[in-house]
């Protein structure tokens, strides 16, 4: 990001009196020793009015409450009203430009700025077009946003890249000073295509995404070894690092929730729900390929048996005594492999082939608690529009003025109200159960895997051990041919 | 290029058991195959290259050596079937074993065939086997005078000569006796090709699970995706150790064993076509004694020659024959004993 030290923000309305304190102090501050990102410095106060307290944002006022607490998953589920956020819609705010004198800016400003918070956003708008056109050449921002780590995940056609989106801000509005997600090139997609038809946009020139390429992302999926693959997920990297960069320096579009919640908002369900779709695909690749495995070894066992019977016939149909018995030995050893192919073919079913099949199973009801939550969501919000309706019903009788209809539609307004309460909870409810039950599979999942492979290594350890005994057996015989 | 070679008798100048192919080189669609062996007289050795139209040639050599009494009584070391680069199914089966590995196995088949014929008293004084081993030309590639063998009349009529009754009890012995034995090795053979089969077929499963185990690794700091993720990676490893063993089982298999029943049956095979051509020659004798019997005294005479020849040929075959069976016990052992010294199979 820019960061042009040398400049002070324009003088706050009432900061007049402390300015020349600011200058001192952005001074005494250089840029090499402090980083923002580490440093506890309180965030930089942005000006006309809209201010930070003077408070780490874990003490969040009204405004911030939203992206401060942590995202329980009620409301994240993808779906939140716009309400809180839209207080910055409007507002044309200036960013600070030095980033290493934010600590020295702070405290003075702190308790005065505090008192000209307001809700209201017309209040911010700048007045005169020298304003605007001075906000324009203020050139750096206190948010930094990285595109890294493309990481391909699923197989085959379903598979997709998703890549780490890390910011760094020291703005108050985010939840904290660095954070990260994971974003697909979709989401980079929808993010555009949101903004784009913005009433409140309209007018700003949004930053293009990269564009889509069937015949890029296909070789992806495929396999995302060749060179001309790696080349393309770079290059889509690089491109969509930059259109961040460019959304969240656009000032407009840096204080629109959807930038914001794509860049911080962090949904446990979707992303969980995703890896649980994965998760189940690959077991079922595993499982073909261990049912695979248990056939060949059941087809070994056959041809084993048929082999030593053979070697008997053989052996018996030999004249020379010592070869005739070295054969015949063979034989009854190669039935004795038989029989070990046989344990070993029961042991892969019995300890893999069933494992693989039953979490499969299990992962399947593990996706039912989710369609479960998403069904329990939306009664909650079909509830919540019916009550509406209740309520615009009830304004319509208002006018009308019919007083007998009146008493029946406030009934059922309480009734609708009462319910919308009830599936709220049992939405939220049904959130965490179905978070503390997905952890605690997991930690099942890994315990069982961990002790079926253990128990299937010790029986193939044992049946290796087996296999050398019988034919440590044998050797003697074999050299007594000659 | 050498002349014709003539039918004399000569001393074979290289020790039969030095002869090894070392190598085989692979041109398009040509196989050249080295030949080393070591001199009999002072230190040095031969290098020669050979295709397989060479020993052919070769063994049409030997097979054309009418003059030799008692020749058909020989057991012909066996060539094995002709090798392709890209051998149809039909080869493949054909070649059995010897298809298998890269080309290890076919190479040893070589090798024991030329051994066999060098250390064989009465083919190894064939000139035709010395300018093969010593000879840095190639050996010639004229047609052979016609071969005593032809081995198409012989399928025609086995059916009818091979169950002919014996004159000797050795001999019937010994026919009946190698026909179970052939039948018996050959059955083992396949059996065992089967289970190197499907070894190969277990060793290429465990290679994909151990990839399909290593795709199921995520990253995440979660410790119990870590925790299973590290499971995953181990038991891939595992399974890749498994394949690489199997693989190596199935390897060993093939060359020990499973070569070793390739070439008893190969051999068992070639006793049978030897105790086969005695037969054709009992059958010849029994019918000239009996044209002699019913022949008018005009013919008589010439009937009576005829008869003399069929009978001096018969003996001589069964004499040479009688030798070759109770060598051959001596043959097989060594097969089997290099087969059974076979690392462990799983």
């Amino acid at each position: 990001m820019a960061a042009s030290s040398d400049r002070n923000p324009p003088p706050f309305p009432t900061a007049e009196e402390s300015e020349p304190g600011l200058c001192d102090m952005a001074d005494a501050d250089s840029d090499e020793g402090e980083d923002i990102f580490v440093s506890n410095s309180n965030p930089v106060s942005v000006s006309r009015g809209v201010s930070q307290p003077d408070r780490v944002s874990e003490e969040p006022s009204d405004l911030f409450s939203e992206e401060a607490a942590s995202s329980t998953a009620a409301k994240a589920n993808g779906v939140h009203s716009d309400d809180d956020n839209d207080l910055f819609a409007d507002t044309n705010v200036e960013l600070s430009t030095d980033k290493s004198s934010s600590s020295a800016r702070k405290e003075p400003s702190g308790p005065r700025h505090a008192s000209t918070f307001t809700p209201s956003p017309a209040a911010m708008q700048p007045t005169s077009l020298e304003q605007l056109e001075e906000e324009e050449a203020k050139d750096s921002f206190d948010v930094d946003v990285a595109v890294t780590n493309p990481e391909k995940i699923g197989d085959g056609m379903n598979a997709y890249v998703a890549y780490k989106v890390s910011t760094r801000t020291s703005l108050p509005m985010f939840r904290s000073k660095v954070f990260s997600v994971r974003r697909r090139f979709s989401d980079f997609l929808g993010l555009y295509e949101k903004l784009s038809v913005k009433q409140s946009l309209h007018g700003c020139i949004i930053p293009l995404p990269p564009e889509k390429s069937v015949v890029g992302m296909t070789k992806v999926k495929v396999g995302m070894d060749d060179p001309s693959s790696v080349e393309f997920v770079e290059r889509r990297r690089a491109a969509l690092e930059r259109y961040l960069q460019r959304v969240v320096s656009h000032p407009s579009l840096l204080q629109d929730p959807d930038v914001r919640e794509f860049l911080e908002r962090e949904d446990w369900f979707e992303d969980k729900f995703q890896e649980v779709e994965n998760e189940e695909q690959q077991l079922r690749k595993l499982h073909v390929v261990v049912d695979s495995l248990v056939i060949h070894r059941k087809e070994l066992c056959g041809n084993t048996a048929v082999f030593a019977k053979s070697l008997a016939m053989l052996g018996n149909s030999e004249d020379n005594t010592a070869l005739s018995r070295a054969l015949s030995q063979l034989a009854e050893v190669e039935d004795k492999m038989e029989q070990l192919h046989q344990e070993q073919a029961a042991s892969d079913f019995f300890i893999f082939a069933e494992l693989l099949g039953d979490y499969i199973r299990l992962l399947g009801a593990v996706r039912g608690c989710f369609d479960q939550r998403m069904r329990a969501w939306q009664r909650w919000q079909e509830a919540q529009s019916t009550l509406q309706k209740k309520r615009e019903a009830e304004a319509k009788l208002l006018w009308a003025n019919k007083p007998d209809k009146l008493q029946q539609a406030k009934e059922e307004i309480t009734e609708w109200e009462a319910r919308v309460t009830q599936y709220e909870r049992d939405f939220d409810r049904i959130g965490m159960t179905v978070r503390k039950e997905v952890l605690r599979f997991e930690k099942e999942k890994a315990k069982d895997f961990k002790s079926q492979i253990i128990k299937y290594l010790e029986a193939m350890l044992q049946s290796q051990q087996r296999l050398i005994k019988f034919w440590e057996a044998f050797l003697p015989e074999a050299k007594a041919i000659a | 290029m050498m002349e014709e070679v003539k039918e004399t008798a000569s001393v074979l100048s290289v020790h039969d058991d030095s002869i090894k192919v070392t190598e085989v080189l692979k041109d398009g669609d040509t196989l050249t195959f080295i030949i080393v062996s070591q001199k009999l007289s002072g230190t040095g050795e031969y290098h020669v290259d050979r295709t397989y139209e060479d020993f052919e040639w070769l063994q049409q050599h030997l097979f054309s050596q009418g003059d030799v009494p008692g020749i058909q009584g020989v057991i012909f070391p066996p060539l094995p079937a002709k090798p392709q680069v890209n051998a149809s199914p039909r080869s493949i089966k054909q070649l059995g074993f010897l298809a298998l590995g890269e080309c290890q196995p076919y190479c040893k088949a070589l090798e024991t065939f030329l051994q066999q014929v060098a250390a064989h008293s009465i083919l190894s004084k064939n000139k035709a086997v010395e300018v093969f081993l010593t000879s840095s030309d190639p050996p010639g590639r004229q047609k052979v005078k016609k071969n005593i063998f032809n081995r198409l009349s012989q399928a025609v009529e086995e059916m009818r000569k091979e169950g002919h009754k014996d004159v000797d009890e050795f001999f019937q012995n010994e026919r009946d006796h190698n026909l179970v034995l052939t039948g018996c090795t050959k059955t083992a053979a396949e059996k065992f090709l089967d289970v190197v089969a499907t070894e190969q077929k277990i060793a290429v499963a465990c290679g994909h699970f151990s990839t399909a185990l290593h795709l199921c690794v995520e990253p995440g700091e979660d410790p119990d995706k870590q925790a299973f993720s590290r499971v995953c990676v181990k038991l891939s490893e595992v399974f890749e150790s498994i394949k690489k063993n199997m693989t190596s089982v199935a390897e060993n298999n093939v060359n020990t064993l499973g070569l070793g029943l390739d070439l008893e049956s190969r051999y068992q095979e070639a006793e049978r076509e030897m105790l086969f051509r005695r037969t054709c020659k009992l059958v010849e004798l029994e019918n000239a004694q009996r044209n002699v019997e019913k022949a008018k005294p005009v013919k008589k005479a010439a009937m009576e020659e005829v008869k003399k020849a069929a009978e001096t040929e018969f003996e001589h075959t069964s004499g040479v024959a009688k030798q070759e069976v109770k060598s051959t016990i001596n043959n097989c052992i060594p097969h089997f004993h290099v087969s059974f010294h076979s690392g462990l199979v799983c």
